[in-house]
């Protein structure tokens, strides 16, 4: 079978003021159920080794993370190649339980923003307080990008991963190039 | 533009993330009902000037839906509640009397 | 003339010449100059011609408020017309061009209309060209819309960029003058975020020409040492060039950033709409001048007095040598002072009031020399291009000329007026203010917000403070009252600084001058330059009935222009409370809207333009598509190709290749954008059983069946096929249209009505690329490739299964949209053009084409398959297109059922699902009506049906059509008159609507 790709294959941005980079495919595993279920956390906490976080939090660890989507909705996040053998835990663990969990990694396309000005970048497309006190690291926030729903939380001080469907993968990386065109600092997150 | 807080999420954003879902707390009439009471739950809605009940999605969000207590003549939001009700819960309901103290709540439906 | 002098000019840097051109002129000013002031230092006083009488107009403001100074800047893509001279900065290279003269602003054809202006009154139009009728669409508006309006439109396309930015605080402040630092800095003080806007590319607003001590240093050294202040701290944002736009709901307002107005070289977006969320804001907006009513008050050299006194101090540009000063206060005192002290001339100052003593300004201008005639005003003013002269006249008289004053301006005060567009836009109320004979914001009647507490605060001069003390003592008192009810604290050191206080005689209103004028003075004296409004034509309007504020502005348009009245709201309503013997605050204002000042369409659009207009959606065989000929055809976001051509091909030589193709060899179809949502519970079955008309729970997993959705009115909203997974699991296919629209609908019922039930969705449409691989060669492709066995017996008609084929991991469904023996095949969209690839060879030897949505079309309407769109348009029920097969009578309930049973969707008379087959083969235009006997009601021919879908069959070698028909089932082989659009009538006989293999041999092999 061939090598799966992304939607715009590694496709790269850095003549502005961040860079924006189309990441590989990663997995991601959406399920829905009840997020205090044993049956749902200990299958999770055994690919990640993360506890089921907090209301619009994630949890990263490495490559795998697990995100808050929703009261019953949660985003397990790991390499591409695991995705088989981690549903299979979940069912597994799932069992004649009510829950669901389902491989949405190629339904996805994943963006990589980085630099000091990416909450800026952000923050002239989704309707936002980019503001570090506001948005730290260990949040997800959902929201429109532009006119597309999309994802997205910070990994480090400068750098965030963006979230979106795979379909619209080019309409967002062509936002975040405009949003990030050179001379456009707004230089406005003084802390 | 409204700002409104969804209770799924606890996240207060603008009202582009929501989707407006029009009046609240309707009893739904399938076969068997009258002509009446179909035609009231099909087309029929309030229209007040003042406290309103709706229904709201968080469209661009958590994706979930919620109730609104609003006024539609000063855009006040007396709270906002869970989509899993049929009645409006005692506390909106303190929240409405407290500001806006000659307000009945309509049992019309 | 007006010419730069030596000294003043604050804002200018004199080591850096700056050329521009003005009409082709080629002029130098300064870096610091506005266009306005860099015209006036080059003597340029006539500037524009006026809208409707086409008067010569000079500069009359400094600010945002100015009428007459609009241009044309710029070319081509950079083109921008109606822009404000008094707000453009100055660049080297700046192009600009007055607009609305012809064939040039010193001779203008079209200044004809001011001889005529006895005969173009108020409501002239509307009288006008009402008779005859017909002459308007063909004679009057061409000739109006050619000799109407004010700059030109952009030819070209923008070549600028634009941005949004959201922005979050506590505290808004709009307003960078003296008033807004001073709040600003205390709401910071008190931990506070606190964004600050200033419209100018400078901080300090007036004070700095105005003068004026704070804690015994000068105000100027005041202001610096706030803005280092204010600088410094990290809760606060300042920007300048960056205006408050517009107030909105719930502390939302837009701030309109002018990133490279002032320098097009610079990189970057040209504009940026801030979308400010505020807990509260400020609006620390200043006030603006009123001009006085006399006659000639638009003769180019009539100014506001302020406006003068800036161009003096801050840009060092005299107006004239000698100015008259006219006046009911005192504030245009410091204009005589500081035109003198400049070594100018000021031969009187016309004070219209009586007062029993001269105030410190009185004192001090009589102190310099100049002559003070109180109860004085100015009859006339004389001169054409530019001020010659005034006539003086007693201000309590009808206009008898005293004496002839020789003079080259005029600097008119009649009083300021708060700033009240952003307390007002969103309701907050005004107050009449007797003494400053202005409205003012009624603090007892904010804007409300969330909460429904008051969201702005007036500070300053825009709340009715003037005078420096006062100001700063409003600002801060604003500010701190503000940050108390967010809980926020102030320091107990935070204190409200201290300004030297200067004693002025109250302003007398003065609403015409002089008081007395006959009609032949008010039909000179203007209220709204930019829109040609005079003081007669809105006595006109409330001598016709025009009596409601609203309507007299619609009439007159008085305050309609690009300027919105800033200059003439005050004054004509006054005018129009005297003319109806009624008080000021009785009459009442016109709403304020937003924007204060005109903004680009680019800012208001931003980002979306151009390729990022809208999201495309792409499937994951987009760009192969591409690269293969095909037509695209938008399907919601979505593009799917139409058809793919071949060199040489038309579009419909294309689709015809395809049908022909797919029903002999083989055909792929990008099948990716259909809805894909899995359903999973104990209640799964029950739920769709709700959903479906058809019954879902009774599938046996491995199996598909076709279902129909209605919404609860009945009408049919989608269908596709669903498949059972597991005893728990089902997966929809909804239309390309449907996915995101049913994966709503079925969450809202589980939200919002069911939500007891045990059901999760999840829409997994983007997941998968599906490929419909169609045709008699479709199996022997799919054994090529290898890995499943793929056989009648292994895998029937409507069932599905798992799989591997040619490597690839997949589902197979076999349902047929066609009418061929058809697979649609899922692998993951990562995957999705290898395997459009390995099919594409697999069939090569087969005959493999790809085929678009037409083909699409052609091939289920030969098969009378409906099509959600087509045969529907959401007043359509199953039972209209002859589906009641697909409708469960054993249900007690589903979506739509109880909206079914109503009488008008159980009337006999409904149009129903018929084939259409024209006479001669051609093909029906699609739309098209089919006609009965008689006339309707409103005298129209009878419709009795409508063709729904129509294409030319290659199969069938003729045209073949689906319509809804009145009694059409019951009328078959009967024909039917379709008229065209063209004049032609095409006939087409009722036929049963499936065209081609009725036993559906060819998808059950």
């Amino acid at each position: 079978m061939s090598e799966p790709i992304s939607a715009l294959n590694g496709a790269i941005y850095n003549q502005g003021i961040a860079e924006i980079l189309a990441l590989d495919p990663i997995g991601m595993i959406s399920i829905r159920g009840d997020l205090s279920a044993g049956y749902l956390k200990k299958p999770i906490k055994k690919i990640t080794g993360l506890g089921m976080p907090e209301m619009r939090g994630i949890n990263l660890n490495g490559q795998t993370g697990i995100a808050w989507m929703s009261p019953d909705e949660t985003l397990l996040i790991c390499t591409y190649a695991e995705v088989g053998a981690h549903l299979d835990t979940l069912q597994n663990s799932i069992g004649s339980n009510h829950a669901l969990a389902v491989n949405v990694s190629d339904a996805r396309a994943v963006f990589r923003l980085k630099g000091k000005h990416i909450r800026e970048v952000l923050a002239k497309l989704a309707p936002v307080d980019m503001s570090p006190e506001n948005f730290a690291v260990g949040t997800i926030r959902r929201t429109r990008l532009a006119q597309v729903p999309a994802a997205f939380w910070m990994v480090d001080a400068e750098t965030a991963h963006l979230v979106c469907f795979r379909s619209v993968a080019q309409y967002v990386f062509d936002l975040l190039k405009t949003a990030a065109q050179p001379g456009s600092e707004v230089n406005y997150y003084k802390r | 533009m409204l700002v409104l807080t969804c209770p799924n999420c606890g996240i207060t954003a603008e009202e582009t993330e929501f989707h407006a879902g029009g009046e609240a707390h309707l009893t739904r009439h399938g076969p068997g009902a009258s002509d009446d009471d179909f035609e009231k739950y099909l087309f029929m809605r309030d229209n007040p000037k003042g406290v309103h009940f709706e229904r709201w999605r968080h469209v661009y969000g958590c994706g979930k839906w919620f109730h609104a207590a609003r006024d539609t003549m000063t855009l006040e939001i007396f709270g906002t509640y869970t989509a899993q009700t049929s009645t409006v819960p005692q506390d909106i309901i303190d929240k409405i009397t407290d500001r806006r103290p000659d307000w009945q709540k309509s049992d019309a439906r | 003339m007006s010419t730069r002098i030596a000294t003043g000019g604050r804002l200018l840097n004199k080591s850096t010449p700056v050329n521009f051109s003005f009409n082709g002129k080629q002029l130098r000013g300064y870096e610091g100059d506005t266009l306005a002031s860099a015209l006036l230092a080059n003597d340029q006083m006539l500037v524009g011609r006026s809208f409707k009488y086409h008067r010569p107009r000079g500069i009359v403001a400094a600010g945002p408020e100015e009428p007459n100074a609009l241009m044309n800047l710029g070319h081509g893509g950079q083109f921008e017309p109606n822009q404000r001279a008094t707000t453009t900065e100055l660049f080297d290279g700046l192009d600009a061009a007055s607009q609305n003269h012809w064939p040039s602003l010193e001779f203008d054809v079209g200044g004809i209309n001011k001889h005529l202006s006895r005969f173009l009154p108020a409501g002239f139009y509307y009288k006008m060209f009402i008779h005859p009728r017909p002459f308007w669409k063909h004679v009057y508006e061409p000739i109006i819309r050619h000799s109407a309006g004010l700059g030109k439109a952009p030819k070209d396309k923008d070549a600028d960029t634009y941005e949004h930015f959201h922005a979050f605080c506590d505290v808004l402040v709009i307003g960078g003058g003296v008033a807004g630092l001073e709040a600003a800095r205390t709401a910071a003080l008190s931990g506070a975020t606190v964004i600050l806007l200033e419209q100018t590319a400078h901080w300090g607003g007036r004070a700095p020409v105005d003068g004026g001590l704070v804690e015994g240093a000068s105000v100027t050294d005041y202001i610096d040492a706030l803005i280092a202040e204010l600088s410094a701290m990290d809760n606060v944002q300042m920007r300048t060039r960056t205006m408050g736009a517009g107030v909105y709901d719930h502390g939302y307002v837009l701030g309109y950033e002018r990133l490279k107005d002032h320098a097009p070289e610079i990189k970057g977006p040209r504009h940026r709409l801030w979308r400010i969320r505020a807990g509260h804001i400020i609006t620390a907006t200043g006030a603006i001048e009123r001009p006085l009513s006399f006659a000639g008050n638009d003769i180019p050299g009539v100014m506001l007095a302020a406006s003068v006194r800036d161009y003096l101090v801050n840009f060092g540009v005299s107006v004239g040598d000698r100015t008259v000063v006219v006046t009911n206060n005192d504030d245009a005192y410091r204009t005589a002072i500081a035109l003198v002290e400049a070594g100018l001339t000021v031969p009187a100052i016309l004070d219209a009031r009586v007062l029993p003593e001269d105030s410190t300004l009185m004192a001090r201008a009589k102190g310099l020399g100049i002559r003070v005639m109180m109860g004085h005003a100015v009859a006339a003013v004389k001169g054409g291009k530019r001020v010659t002269a005034v006539d003086v006249c007693s201000q309590a008289g009808e206009g008898a000329v005293l004496e002839t004053i020789q003079c080259e301006a005029v600097a008119m005060s009649g009083g300021w007026s708060p700033v009240v567009h952003l307390w007002s836009h969103c309701g907050g109320k005004l107050t009449w203010d007797a003494g400053l004979a202005t409205f003012r914001p009624d603090v007892d009647n904010p804007p409300l917000g969330a909460d429904g507490h008051g969201f702005v605060t007036a500070a300053g001069a825009a709340g009715g403070f003037f005078g420096l003390d006062d100001i700063l003592h409003d600002a801060h008192a604003a500010a701190d009252g503000v940050v108390t009810t967010l809980g926020f604290k102030l320091p107990a050191a935070a204190a409200s600084p201290n300004a030297d206080r200067q004693q002025e005689a109250p302003l007398a209103p003065v609403w015409m001058m002089p008081q007395g004028a006959n009609v032949k003075l008010r039909e000179k004296t203007w209220l709204d330059y930019q829109n040609d409004v005079k003081v007669s034509d809105v006595r006109l309007a409330a001598q016709e009935g025009f009596v409601s504020v609203e309507h007299t502005k619609r009439y007159t348009t008085l305050g309609m222009a690009t300027d919105q009245g800033k200059l003439s709201n005050i004054n004509g309503l006054a005018t129009l409370a005297g003319a109806m013997n009624a008080d000021i605050p009785a009459v009442g204002t016109t709403t304020f809207r937003p924007p204060y000042h005109p903004i680009s369409m680019g800012a208001i659009g931003g980002e979306a333009r151009g390729e990022v207009f809208q999201p495309l959606r792409r499937t994951p065989m987009h760009d192969w598509h591409d690269a293969n000929g095909a037509e695209w055809e938008p399907v919601g976001h979505w593009r799917r190709p139409y058809a793919y051509k071949r060199s040489g091909e038309t579009t419909h030589d294309a689709v015809m290749r395809e049908v022909t193709n797919t029903r002999t060899n083989m055909g792929l179809l990008d099948a990716s954008t259909l809805g894909k949502i899995i359903v999973k519970g104990p209640d799964a079955g029950k739920f769709l059983d709700m959903l479906y008309t058809n019954m879902m729970s009774s599938l046996k997993p491995g199996k598909c069946r076709y279902g129909l959705m209605c919404s609860e009115n009945g009408f049919l909203i989608d269908d596709g096929v669903v498949a059972r997974i597991d005893d728990d699991t089902f997966l929809c296919h909804t239309t390309t249209g449907g996915a995101d629209r049913i994966h709503q609908h079925m969450e809202e019922w589980l939200q919002t009505e069911w939500w007891d039930w045990n059901v999760y969705v999840a829409n997994v449409t983007e997941q998968y690329a599906q490929i419909a691989v169609v045709g008699p060669n479709a199996r022997k492709c799919l054994e090529k490739l290898g890995g499943m066995d793929v056989s009648k017996d292994a895998l029937a008609f409507m069932e599905w299964v798992d799989g591997e084929l040619g490597g690839f991991k997949c589902r197979i469904y076999r349902i047929s949209f066609s009418g061929e023996l058809s697979y649609e095949i899922a692998v993951d969209a990562g995957v999705g053009q290898a395997f459009w690839d390995a099919l594409m060879v697999a069939g090569h030897d087969l005959g493999v084409m790809p085929y678009g949505t037409e083909c699409l079309h052609i091939l289920r309407a030969e098969k009378g398959f409906i099509m959600i769109g087509d045969e529907t348009d959401g007043t359509v029920i199953p039972q209209d297109l002859g589906l009641n097969w697909a409708i469960s009578k054993k249900k007690e309930d589903y979506l739509g059922k109880r909206a079914q049973e109503r009488s008008h969707m159980v009337d006999p008379t409904r149009w129903k699902l018929v084939g259409l087959e024209t006479t001669d083969g051609s093909t029906l235009p699609d739309g098209a009506y089919a006609v009965g006997e008689g006339v309707n009601e409103n005298n129209q021919r009878v419709m009795i049906g409508r063709v729904t879908s129509t294409y030319h069959s290659p199969t069938l070698g003729k045209g073949i059509a689906m319509g809804l028909v009145l009694n059409g089932p019951d009328r078959m082989g009967e024909v039917l008159e379709f008229p065209g659009t063209d004049g032609t009538t095409y006939s087409a006989k009722i036929v049963d609507p499936v065209f081609f293999d009725k036993e559906g041999e060819k998808q059950n092999v």
